[in-house]
């Protein structure tokens, strides 16, 4: 049996005090575009990625990826090439490789056949934005038995109770959002954040990713120590837009950076 | 029949709340607020005072004496929603969600809006509860309703046009959750259907149930008997479900009436049901969708903005399956005959999506026995339709009139 997320994250971990996580949108700019992302991640050091599934329906990515996943879709992106991508995604990165996206993609096709396609990538699990854990158990737990992590999502504003609940049904790592509102906006790393990913720290014993508004060393190195992960969305793609994959790979590097520094200025 | 007593916003195998977690604490709020409002008779009075002395209610029922001559056959009668406040059947559910915002203490409001009638109700509503109002519009919906646009921002609501996909009511939604997302601490996100996550569906249809109550008590007092039955247009479903909600309990066939656009065959329609083209998804809620291949929602097509929306309430959706609303469709073509007809002989002026309901009686009065009894949702007026029904009839002095104005 392979090893499940969570054993790759704490074998990762056991040489890196912060992990580094990427994201794309598959077909967006375009696959060979993915491709060419991908080696910029494999380059700068990139630790696990996550393949978001564009939908007709983002609701919760701001701007930038909503536009990135209609423009994929208007240019022809299928559910089918987005696995292709994956498969490929796993003979170009080390790291485990996640599917992220929106329940109806896995509704559509079928939990049974979209988990079936998900192993076979070799994807190592599946973030979905708008499945909370009551209603997606019996994917879950499908996962899991398939040896797949379904990841689910916390956020500040919700009660204790609330993520003690959805603590209890993570698998994997918890995706924690720094702030309310959707991806690509502006986070303050601060007090609030910390809090946040202590309390995460209390209900879980899972990895801590963190995402939503990381966009410099500065916030990687805030990251160290707090959490076990930081995951950079919004950012990169705006830099691979601006100055393609070589841009890519040293913004990538530069973050790295801000891992190793991060301890020195705590 | 009581479709809601689990409270679960469980509708067989539809409704549910597909949200982002960062949604999970507003969303949960609301369902409080909205229960203790629900289990509070007070609450329902105090709406009910609000609704006669501030609309119109209750609306009339008007009997359609000459269009029933002409047609023979069935007793055509039209529950007059278009003569609330602001034109619709929309503004009940808004002046209702709006007392439940100040329930809650917010100080901001947010809706999307197709049509504009209920962007309309909205930034009513909030100016005259003193909300500041926000209203999220897809860019086509800005282009065919620029009137309504006019009166949202006189009523001191900012328009936004959403540019986001098809540029339609699903992408005005999709903005108005990322807006929610972040803003709910002071904001309530008054949604305009019987659509969306739970307790949406559920507290729009208890708002509009005063439609159907009341005009089971008039028809009861007017005509001393219930009628054969009831058509209603269906975009979302919630002047379909305020009027349906009446009569479930009775012996009565209901009927909602979806756009047919260019035709089932022509795949420029938004109808989920009667084309057999929908299929189950989840977008938020589980229901009927018209998507592709890959489970991805489609551009849909009407004549009335407010029909043009690729998914449809989960309870109308269960109700479908389970027989106890037929479901059928009205084309555009048929829809503006619906309208002149229905102008012409009545002096009516129904709104296009309320001429979809019109058109379906219309096509199938003659199958009715003289004298029984069909009433349908005149869900609004139409003189927001003024610039698509002239253009849809080629009116020659309407189009020089614009060209004159344009010009000077
Ligand atoms: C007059 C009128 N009728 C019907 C509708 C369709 O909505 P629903 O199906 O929720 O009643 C609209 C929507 O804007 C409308 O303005």
């Amino acid at each position: 049996m392979v090893e499940t997320l969570e054993q790759s994250l704490r074998r990762a971990l056991a040489s890196k005090p912060l992990l580094l996580m990427a994201h794309l949108v598959a077909g967006y700019p375009s696959f060979d575009d993915n491709l060419h992302m991908l080696e910029a991640m494999r380059e700068g050091g990139v630790d696990l990625v996550e393949v978001q599934f564009p939908f007709s329906e983002p609701v919760a990515d701001g701007p930038v990826f909503a536009r990135a996943n209609q423009t994929a879709l208007e240019r022809g992106t299928r559910v089918s090439a987005c696995f292709d991508l994956m498969a490929r995604a796993r003979n170009i990165l080390p790291g485990p490789l996640l599917m992220m996206g929106y329940c109806n993609t896995v509704f559509h096709m079928g939990e049974g056949r979209f988990l079936e396609k998900l192993a076979a990538v070799g994807a190592a699990g599946f973030i979905l934005a708008d499945l909370p854990p009551e209603l997606g158990a019996d994917l879950y737990g499908r996962a899991q038995a398939l040896g797949m992590s379904g990841v689910l999502i916390l956020t500040p504003n919700t009660t204790l109770e609330r993520k003690r609940e959805v603590a209890r049904q993570a698998r994997g790592l918890i995706y924690c959002a720094a702030r309310k509102g959707v991806t690509g906006l502006k986070t303050d790393f601060g007090g609030s954040v910390e809090d946040f990913l202590r309390d995460v720290g209390a209900v879980s014993p899972l990895p801590r990713a963190l995402g939503f508004g990381v966009r410099a060393p500065a916030d990687v190195a805030f990251l160290r120590g707090k959490a076990e992960m930081a995951v950079v969305g919004t950012a990169a793609l705006e830099t691979y837009e601006r100055g393609g994959a070589r841009a890519l790979a040293d913004f990538y590097r530069r973050l790295q950076e801000g891992v190793l520094t991060g301890g020195r200025e705590a | 029949m009581n479709l809601f007593s689990s409270r679960s916003g469980r509708y067989g195998p539809y409704g549910g709340a597909y949200i982002p977690e960062v949604l999970h604490s507003c969303i949960a709020e609301l369902t409080a607020a909205f229960y203790a409002a629900k289990d509070d008779p007070a609450f329902w009075a105090e709406y009910v005072t609000l609704m006669a002395r501030y609309s119109c209610r209750p609306t009339p029922i008007t009997p359609l004496d000459n269009i029933s001559r002409h047609l023979g056959g069935a007793r055509l009668l039209a529950k007059r929603e278009d003569l609330n406040h602001t034109g619709s059947h929309k503004l009940n559910n808004v002046m209702g969600q709006g007392l439940l915002a100040l329930r809650m203490g917010k100080k901001r409001v947010i809706a999307e809006t197709g049509a504009g009638q209920h962007g309309v109700a909205t930034a009513t509503m909030a100016a005259r509860f003193g909300l500041r109002c926000k209203i999220y519009m897809g860019e086509e919906d800005v282009q065919r309703q620029r009137p309504n646009v006019f009166w949202m921002e006189r009523l001191g609501a900012e328009v936004e046009p959403v540019r986001l996909g098809s540029r339609t009511l699903k992408d005005a939604i999709n903005e108005c959750l990322r807006d929610w997302s972040h803003s709910m601490d002071d904001t309530h996100y008054v949604l305009g259907t019987v659509c969306g996550p739970h307790p949406f569906p559920e507290m729009v249809s208890y708002f509009q149930s005063i439609v159907g109550q009341e005009a089971r008590t008039q028809l009861l007092e007017l005509e001393g008997g219930l009628p054969q039955r009831v058509y209603a247009c269906v975009g979302g479903g919630s002047n379909a479900m305020g009027i349906f909600q009446g009569f479930l309990d009775d012996p009565v066939e209901l009927v909602g009436v979806e756009a047919g656009g260019k035709g089932l065959k022509s795949g420029r329609h938004a109808s989920r049901i009667a084309s057999g083209e929908g299929s189950v998804g989840v977008a938020g809620y589980r229901s009927y969708f018209l998507q592709d291949a890959d489970g991805q929602m489609v551009d849909t097509h009407s004549v009335a903005a407010g029909l043009d929306y690729v998914g449809v309430s989960p309870i109308l959706a269960y109700l479908a399956d389970s027989g106890r609303v037929r479901f059928t469709a009205a084309e555009d073509g048929e829809v503006i005959e619906a309208l002149k007809l229905t102008m012409r002989l009545e002096g009516l002026i129904p709104a296009l999506e309320s001429a979809h309901a019109f058109a379906a009686a219309y096509r199938e009065a003659r199958q009715l026995k003289s004298g029984e009894r069909v009433l349908i949702s005149m869900s609004g007026r139409g003189d927001k339709d003024i610039f698509t029904v002239a253009e849809a009839l080629g009116d020659a002095s309407w189009l020089e009139y614009l060209k004159r104005k344009a010009g000077g």
